[in-house]
């Protein structure tokens, strides 16, 4: 601008700035202060330090910065510290969420506990294991996927294959609003059909709740996949005399058959920890029903749910909840892994 | 988005009318018949000439319409059950203190269950939206960009933890935690009597909303963080070149674009929290009245009353829970409805469904 006129050069255009290490420092004595009120208020939960540590963190950032830099960069920073300071804070319930269930988990789970049943054991004692909720949650989850996968998929080519028009358009708009019915309530819709036709709980009922949950997802994912196919392929192939259907078939699923693997399996994980529509529908049962048509069954989230409530209090139950639960985020979690893996591998190009 | 229209027309202005038509090869009826040449390309639906065409198309077709079908029987079936409980209710539906629906005089009402279900959504919400804004940007703006990625997909991995493993961290170690906020609390701010404490187990309200926000807590992260990534960046660059601090940025180009996407991810959260089964049922002591006091336990909501009552409902029993299933029902589809017409309208960032 006008620095030739300038006789006297600033060092920098920078205004006082505080240095790189400054906001560490202010979190180390931050933290230092909140150990030293916690000790000497006596304060015992270590949630109220951390806090107190947070506070001053926030509010000794803001005075430095202020007195060093400035109005708006103290304003800057204090932002900048307050949304790490959020982060921190919501780690620490999920962090702990998973290590707790990991180290209270493994002290029951073991070969034993994944292969027997509760059938003779009561609730208030040691022993027992989830084999039959291993075998309810498989065969509930299995028919719920042979029912919602080849509708979901179907669907998802109508909307994208096919769809114009006020019909795709109530489709897609309702396959939002499935996303968001509450399980319990697709529960209840199940329910309210067996109360008409007489009918006692069993495993298929289940299947059928977490169907409704599960085709919404499938619906979804599955479009998105068949959007990403590349347009000339589908042209390549109808200029050359395929019929659509075929065209869809051979050349359109196969290349976006790694996204709807994903998207299934994704769908999966999400309906494998239903508990509260399998809570109304298939009851529990401590002994092993292979049967999904006949008779009340157990399942994984359900039996986590049970020994918590009918225990009273007792640590074997605990125990067993604990490591039911940690088998539970386990299968979800490698499903969960397993679908973005394949994701990753076979996006279409 | 319709795929025949994927690449847009306007550039082809001075092809010939033939050329343009092929452009629609995929919508097209029978590929292997030239294409009308003036005609706007044909619709695909419903023109389908082969029989095997025909058939898949009525698969497909079929499927969504059975999708729209079970929608209609699930609001259909429980709307009968509900009128069935309703009509035998000696009290009134809505405004009842009471849940005895199994007797032969049933007085049962969801007066309690809605207050419930909406103080502890809305604690939820408070708790959660700030933080899970501050952690979208986090992820956007401020962490160092080999953290990000992997953070981004723990949480991805996180939203993905059944809700009974949420409850039954909450029940057993969430709950003996809150004893040191609780006798804080009721210190300092007892006598708002909001915030009042008689000593019992922190099973109350005030936990279940802590709990619940911790669960939705990725659902709008995941979502607002897509909107925020989607600002353009020449905005940003515009406000940082007029030497906008990065706080100076955020509120002038990133909250401003984001602000409907965030509105919406809230309410899918909203909507996830006001359905939440088991968390509550496993952290909640229930009871069938309403208080003052978001630390004392007692009150319940409309999910968790359905789960704890199950079990000892006879028929007429199960109907009044589906009525109250019903009322929840609307609910959650009110909520969800606006937040996807919130997304619709500006669906060029939709985080959700884009």
């Amino acid at each position: 601008m006008s620095t030739a006129h300038a006789t006297v050069k600033p060092v920098s255009l920078q205004g006082a700035r505080l240095p790189k290490w400054a906001p560490w420092g202010v979190a180390a004595t931050a933290i230092a202060v909140a150990v030293a009120v916690g000790l000497a208020a006596g304060l015992h939960s270590r949630v109220q330090w951390g806090l107190i540590a947070a506070v001053l963190f926030v509010l000794g950032t803001y005075a430095l910065s202020a007195k060093v830099e400035g109005r708006r960069q103290a304003k800057d920073r204090v932002a900048t510290s307050l949304v790490w300071v959020a982060f921190l804070l919501a780690v620490v319930p999920l962090l702990s969420l998973v290590w707790e269930t990991a180290v209270r988990g493994v002290k029951v789970l073991d070969g034993y506990f994944l292969t027997h049943s509760m059938g003779v054991v009561a609730d208030a004692e040691p022993g027992g294991g989830i084999y039959h909720a291993i075998l309810g949650t498989a065969q509930q989850v299995g028919l719920a996927t042979l029912i919602a996968a080849p509708i979901g998929v179907l669907t998802a080519i109508y909307l994208v294959e096919y769809g114009r028009g006020s019909l795709a358009k109530a489709v897609t708009f309702f396959v939002d609003v499935m996303t968001g019915i509450p399980s319990i309530v697709a529960g209840l819709f199940i329910l309210s059909l067996m109360l008409m036709l007489d009918l006692q709980p069993f495993g298929f009922a289940g299947s059928l709740a977490l169907a409704i949950l599960m085709l919404p997802v499938v619906v979804r994912s599955t479009e998105e996949m068949l959007k990403l196919v590349p347009n000339e392929l589908r042209e390549a192939s109808l200029a050359l005399g395929v019929p659509r259907w075929r065209t869809i078939l051979k050349v359109v699923l196969p290349t976006a058959v790694g996204g709807i693997t994903t998207g299934v399996m994704l769908a999966i994980a999400r309906i494998a920890g239903e508990s509260a529509p399998v809570l109304l529908l298939v009851f529990g049962n401590n002994f092993i029903n292979a049967n999904p048509f006949e008779g009340a069954q157990a399942s994984l989230p359900l039996y986590i749910y049970q020994q918590y409530i009918n225990s009273a209090g007792s640590p074997a139950a605990y125990d067993r909840a604990w490591a039911a639960a940690l088998t539970l985020i386990a299968f979800v979690m490698i499903l969960n892994l397993v679908a973005r893996g394949i994701a990753r591998w076979k996006t279409p190009r | 988005m319709d795929i025949s229209t994927q690449k847009p027309q306007a550039g082809n202005d001075d092809t010939l009318p033939e050329d343009a038509a092929m452009k629609h090869a995929p919508s097209a009826p029978a590929p292997g018949h030239a294409p009308a040449t003036k005609a706007p390309a044909p619709r695909a639906a419903g023109t389908a000439t082969r029989r095997g065409d025909r058939i898949f198309l009525g698969l497909s077709r079929g499927s969504g319409i059975l999708l729209l079908a079970v929608m209609a029987a699930i609001a259909v079936f429980l709307s009968y059950r509900a009128i069935l409980a309703i009509s035998k209710d000696q009290g009134n539906f809505l405004t009842t203190f009471e849940w005895d629906p199994n007797s032969t005089e049933p007085v049962f009402g969801i007066a309690v269950l809605a207050f419930g279900t909406v103080v502890s959504s809305v604690i939820a919400m408070v708790i959660a939206v700030p933080v899970a804004v501050a952690i979208a940007l986090f992820l956007t703006h401020y962490a160092p960009r080999r953290l990000s990625g992997p953070i981004a997909y723990v949480v991805d991995l996180l939203a993905a933890v059944p809700s009974i493993v949420y409850g039954l961290w909450g029940a057993l170690v969430l709950v003996p935690h809150m004893n040191g906020l609780f006798s804080w609390l009721d210190t300092y701010l007892g006598w708002t009597g909001i915030f009042s404490w008689q000593g019992g187990p922190a099973r109350s309200m005030l936990t279940v909303g802590i709990l619940l926000a911790v669960m939705i807590l990725p659902v709008i992260t995941n979502v607002s963080r897509e909107v925020f990534r989607q600002v353009p960046k020449a905005h940003e660059e515009a406000a940082l070149a007029l030497g906008a601090t990065r706080w100076e940025v955020i509120r002038m180009s990133v909250l401003p674009f984001g602000r409907s996407g965030v509105i919406s991810a809230s309410m899918l959260g909203l909507g996830r929290a006001l359905g939440e089964t088991m968390a509550v049922a496993t952290v909640l002591s229930p009871t069938f009245d309403i208080q003052a006091s978001l630390l004392d336990p007692g009150g319940g909501t409309f999910a968790q009353n359905i789960a704890s009552k199950f079990g000892e409902a006879n028929e007429q029993g199960r109907d009044a829970l589906i009525a109250s299933g019903l009322v929840l029902f609307v609910i959650t589809l009110l909520v969800n409805g606006a937040a996807r017409m919130i997304i619709a309208r500006r669906k060029e960032y939709s985080g959700a469904n884009a």
